[in-house]
């Protein structure tokens, strides 16, 4: 391409870029303030830094690898329900984590359904308290994001392609390397350094599961320092430890990603030529179809279940909260779309992937500590009740952004090589260019994008721990105050009104996204 | 800096009245839940005091900590024992000005700045239907075969988990770690905080999980369920106290004094138990509301000033996770 | 007059010299065998790849470094010639103006440009439910209302069959004729220049070689032109 020929005007994607590291080094400004001593990191910390390395490296890892033959498999077949399925991924992930936690204990806890069919069958107990039930509800969690991510690739490849591989009678091993292979290239490292930061601050779900203090996380560590301590320093400085190493993976993570691209198709019907044949090939995928969709679904509808007993006994106040999380989601998810989209067509446009790094940036700190930071910059000149709707619009925003460049960087940068010099011919740049190509083609992935951030929005509990205001309240709030009452059984209520909106909301704006678009 | 902008879909019942003077309370988040106590106390001392009193909630001790001199609070509500240390610290706080004499706690209260407004104390929960013999002391306990499964929380991030290592140490002092290695085999997990693991309990995942005396009130008086009991220890349990505190630079004396002469009033004490499900500080047992006069409550009560139980915390925590983390 | 005046162009190890000028309105077909460089060169001569060397002028105007869409050209590619997701009609609207919603009068243009190519009723469709020749006359249709003084063809009919090919080239020759604009057409096949070009440039050995009159260069090839034709 000619040296000046640009179709996307870099300026407001790189503004929001370096609002977002703004606002993270804000909070740690703020920190920095009011950091009394600095004290180096005890033997516990180290402990917790390499159990937190260890439980990520592996969560993500097998979320990325389980996810490989289920989004094949889901690519391939059609079946009745296939989409609602492809749907309901998108419900683990944006559940609340005590909610979840206690979803997944149900089925395979000490008296869950799961060790209730062993004790029939007459086997041992299982017990999940440990490293392997941190990795069970990580992979609960990301294992869905990891499918949908797959499976959205696979269908980004143009159907001429399959056509062109059924047409010349290339197998399974052949078509894996030349399309399969590429395509798995360009995604599972974004897909894998974003679970490995996800699960990298987790914390409640990683303490508990794991059996005790052997499971400490730096978050953990983290929410000790601050609330527990009132130490900054330590704080602050564990917060930079969290924030190098998910850096340091994300980098290596990006370098692995290749500028390939498929080139353009005509958006027609896909149809998967190498699908058909075989018998045994389909009897694997709907396996791997059915165990997916089991593991993924029991403990949804154990929510479900002790959810609509509880139902009855929800108070009305989280009826108006959760009208109050609606709209904060939704303001969220234009805050997220007016920084994610410049940020992704830059990300896209340039050579360099690793630019996406920086969406990480807001996820690898811990809410607590950007509330914190804030608090501390903003308190002497307001009242932060005042700033709580915007900061928590902000840190909602923040949050999802590196899931919505996940899902748009990818599909942004092939419309750009498919169609970059067609418009670049046509005069199409700027604001024409994502008017009338990039917005329109990429429809389906922010769909996707605002359906994550609005559903992640409504289940997030934001940063009330500083910037409450009591007027106000959103629904997880609610749903944590019942159970911090003993009336678990209207908080599970609570939980399945906050499930029922929070999926919602990401399956309306889903639906919004994929409707017209042929390739589903 | 009001977001009268969002006023759609806005609940806006904050006051706009100036008129009223208005009284400041931080106070923890569950207690201004639509449930708890705060609703309750805010129409009453209202209604006494003429003024407006306006809640504002979130974590204690961090804000102070972090808002210091600028601090807008008048009074400051739901400082637990454990914490009034650090909240000390802060050089905020006034005396309190009432009278300790009053109190009906079963240990000897002398601080002069914090009041305790309820209390309560560390207890085991089991359930009646599955645990036919629960332990009478914490030796007791110990001596249970492993496969009874107990769930408890974390000191480094709940107050009750702290409280625990306490009363293990209390009862236990230098023995704490044979005891921790003892109960090890019997926890079956940890916890965040005290929601999640009393989910677990009443979800059937645990048979015992570490709650208060006043746990079984909630089911008996609230659910009309009678099976879940707290397991008393001929040892003690350790004494849970909440407390409240009075700004000293704050811009309403009159209205701070009065609202700490209303924690001792029997119409603030009456609503403890039922809207905060613990016992009231200032209130004799024959005034407690009906059924919690019978609630079954430890003879004998352990208590760690405030100085022991800071000089003892990080010792006793750090006993705790090299014994589970074997 | 469009003038390449000792461009260089170089891509890795290959490199291509070109030093010659074409009149308005002329037809020009560019020859030569695989990897010579014929769509490297159109390339350069849009605006999609830079020179190393030389200079491009159009009419006077030094276009060396402007930006494809103000050269004063149209392009057609070999693929990619259509947005997938906007109808037939936007696709050609946007040779008006780049915007999805045009005016009354440039509603018109376009329904005369489809007209025109023989696409009257088509402008509600979608790419994908058109045939392959179709998909070319509404790529012509949007050469048509662009107007510009050049149209730049990169075998774009390369899919079509004999007939159709025929078809579509006899319809770029009257357009062009219409609009009185020049034609620079990459071919792999000397019928097609014999049909509509009156002059042939032939790139080999890493040279593109000045416009020479069609039929005289088909019927006495040089040796390098003689080994490709057979």
């Amino acid at each position: 391409m000619a040296r000046s020929a640009k179709q996307i005007n870099n300026a407001p994607g790189i503004a929001a870029a370096t609002f977002v590291v703004v606002a993270v080094l804000l909070a740690f400004v703020g920190i920095g303030l009011r950091v009394d001593a600095l004290s180096g990191l005890g033997p516990a910390e180290w402990q917790a830094i390499r159990f937190t390395i260890l439980q990520s490296l592996l969560s993500a890892f097998l979320s990325c690898a389980l996810a490989v033959p289920v989004a094949r498999a889901l690519a391939r077949r059609r079946f009745w329900g296939r989409t609602f399925l492809i749907t309901l991924l998108g419900a683990p992930f944006i559940l609340p984590v005590i909610v979840a936690m206690l979803g997944l204990l149900a089925i395979f806890g000490r008296s869950g359904v799961f060790n209730d069919i062993l004790a029939m069958l007459g086997i041992a107990k299982i017990s999940i308290y440990g490293l392997q039930g941190v990795v069970l509800a990580h992979v609960f969690f990301n294992l869905p994001l990891a499918i949908r991510l797959l499976v959205q690739g696979w269908q980004g490849v143009p159907a001429e392609r399959f056509r062109l591989s059924a047409q010349l009678g290339i197998g399974p091993g052949m078509m894996f390397r030349l399309i399969e292979l590429p395509l798995l290239l360009r995604i599972l490292p974004g897909a894998f350094a974003l679970i490995f930061v996800i699960c990298l601050t987790s914390f409640a779900v990683a303490l508990t599961l794991g059996g005790g203090p052997r499971a400490t996380t730096i978050e953990l560590a983290i929410y000790q320092a601050f609330r527990f301590d009132f130490n900054l320093g330590r704080a602050g400085l564990l917060s930079l430890v969290q924030l190098f190493v998910a850096g340091g993976a994300a980098l290596l993570a990006f370098c692995l990603v290749p500028s390939i691209s498929f080139g353009g198709g005509m958006d027609r019907m896909q149809c998967r030529w190498d699908g058909q044949q075989g018998r045994g090939a389909k009897i694997l995928d709907n396996a791997f179809i059915c165990v997916a969709a089991v593991f993924l679904i029991l403990p949804l509808l154990a929510i479900l279940t002790s959810g609509l007993r509880g139902l009855v006994e929800v108070p009305l106040i989280v009826w108006s909260s959760a009208w109050t999380s609606l709209w904060v989601a939704l303001l969220s998810v234009l805050v997220l779309l007016g920084v994610a989209l410049p940020m992704a067509g830059w990300i896209a446009s340039s050579g360099n992937g690793r630019m996406e790094i920086i969406g990480l940036l807001g996820l690898s700190i811990s809410p607590l500590m950007i509330g914190t930071g804030w608090f501390i910059l903003i308190y002497p000149y307001a009242n932060p009740a005042d700033w709580a709707l915007l900061v928590t619009i902000a840190v909602n925003a923040m949050m999802a952004l590196p899931f919505a460049l996940r899902i748009l960087v990818p599909s942004i940068r092939d419309t750009i090589q498919a169609y970059g010099r067609l418009s670049s011919a046509l005069g199409i740049s700027g604001f024409a260019m994502w008017r009338c190509v990039l917005l329109l083609r990429s429809r389906p992935q922010i769909g996707f994008a605002a359906g994550l951030t609005a559903a992640l929005s409504v289940g997030d509990l934001g940063v009330i721990a500083l910037f409450g205001d009591p007027d106000r309240s959103t629904l997880p709030l609610q749903m944590y105050r019942l159970m911090g009452s003993y009336r678990t059984d209207a908080a599970a209520g609570a939980a399945l009104i906050l499930l029922l909106l929070a999926f919602g909301l990401f399956w309306i704006m889903d639906y919004w996204g994929r409707r017209n678009a042929i390739a589903q | 800096m009001k977001y009268s902008t969002f006023a759609a879909g806005v609940l806006t019942a904050s006051s706009a009245f100036a008129e009223s003077p208005i009284l400041t309370v931080y106070a923890g988040d569950y207690f201004t839940s639509e449930w708890g106590p705060g609703p309750v106390i805010e129409k009453g001392f209202e209604e006494i005091c003429e003024c407006d009193l306006q809640f504002s909630t979130g974590d204690l001790v961090p804000r102070l900590l972090l808002e210091n001199k600028r601090t807008k609070a008048d009074i400051v509500i739901g400082l637990t024992s454990d914490v009034t240390n650090k909240a000390r610290s802060t050089e905020l706080f006034a005396p309190h000005g009432q009278d300790n004499g009053a109190l009906t706690l079963p240990i000897e209260w002398t601080d002069e700045t914090f009041l305790p407004f309820n209390y309560g104390h560390t207890a085991f929960i089991y359930n009646e239907t599955t645990m036919g013999t629960p332990p009478a002391s914490f030796d007791a306990l110990l001596a249970m075969p492993d496969d009874v499964q107990i769930v408890i929380q974390d000191p480094r991030t709940s107050l009750s988990g702290l409280a625990l290592i306490l009363w293990v140490d209390a009862v236990y002092g230098e023995k704490s770690a044979d005891v921790w290695a003892q109960l090890a085999p019997k926890i079956l997990t940890v916890t965040k905080d005290w929601s999640s693991s009393y989910g677990l309990f009443t979800d059937g995942e645990a048979d015992m999980v570490l709650s208060y005396t006043t746990s079984p009130a909630y089911h008996m008086f609230a659910e009309d369920d009678f099976t879940k009991k707290a397991a008393i220890f001929s040892e003690g349990h350790y004494f849970m106290v909440e407390t409240v505190g009075k700004i000293a630079r704050t811009d309403q004396p009159e209205l701070a004094d009065a609202f700490m002469s209303y924690v001792m009033s029997e119409d603030f004490q009456t609503v403890i138990p039922t809207a905060n499900w613990s016992l009231p500080s200032a209130l004799p047992t024959d005034q407690w509301p009906e059924g919690w006069a019978q609630l079954p409550l430890p003879e004998k009560v352990l208590f760690y000033s405030e100085e022991k139980s800071t000089a003892v915390q990080e010792s006793a925590i750090e006993t705790w996770r090299a014994a589970l983390s074997k | 007059m469009l003038l390449l005046n000792k461009i260089k162009i170089v891509q890795g190890a290959f490199s291509l010299k070109a030093h010659f000028e074409v009149d308005a309105s002329q037809k020009i077909a560019i020859v030569g065998p695989s990897g010579a460089g014929k769509s490297t060169l159109v390339g350069a001569i849009c605006g999609f790849i830079d020179l190393r060397a030389g200079q491009l002028m159009l009419a006077g105007r030094d276009i060396t470094n402007v930006q494809p869409d103000v050269r004063d050209m149209a392009m057609l590619f070999q693929d990619n010639n259509l947005f997938p997701h906007l109808t037939i009609a936007q696709n050609v609207g946007l040779g008006i103006r780049p915007v999805m919603r045009l005016a009354r009068d440039e509603i018109e243009q376009v329904h005369q440009a489809l007209q025109r190519v023989g696409l009257t009723n088509f402008g509600a469709r979608k790419p994908s439910e058109l045939s392959g020749g179709q998909q070319s006359r509404a790529a012509l249709a949007r050469a048509l209302v662009q107007s510009k003084s050049w149209m730049i063809l990169d075998e774009p009919f390369a899919a079509l069959g004999p007939a159709l090919r025929s078809e579509m080239l006899d319809l770029v020759a009257e357009v062009a004729n219409e609009t009185k604009a020049g034609v620079m057409m990459v071919t792999h096949s000397p019928d097609d220049a014999r049909r509509i070009a009156d002059s042939v440039v032939f790139v080999a050995d890493g040279v593109a070689q000045g416009p020479q009159a069609t039929a005289g260069l088909l019927d006495n090839p040089p040796p390098a032109l003689k080994a490709y034709l057979g």
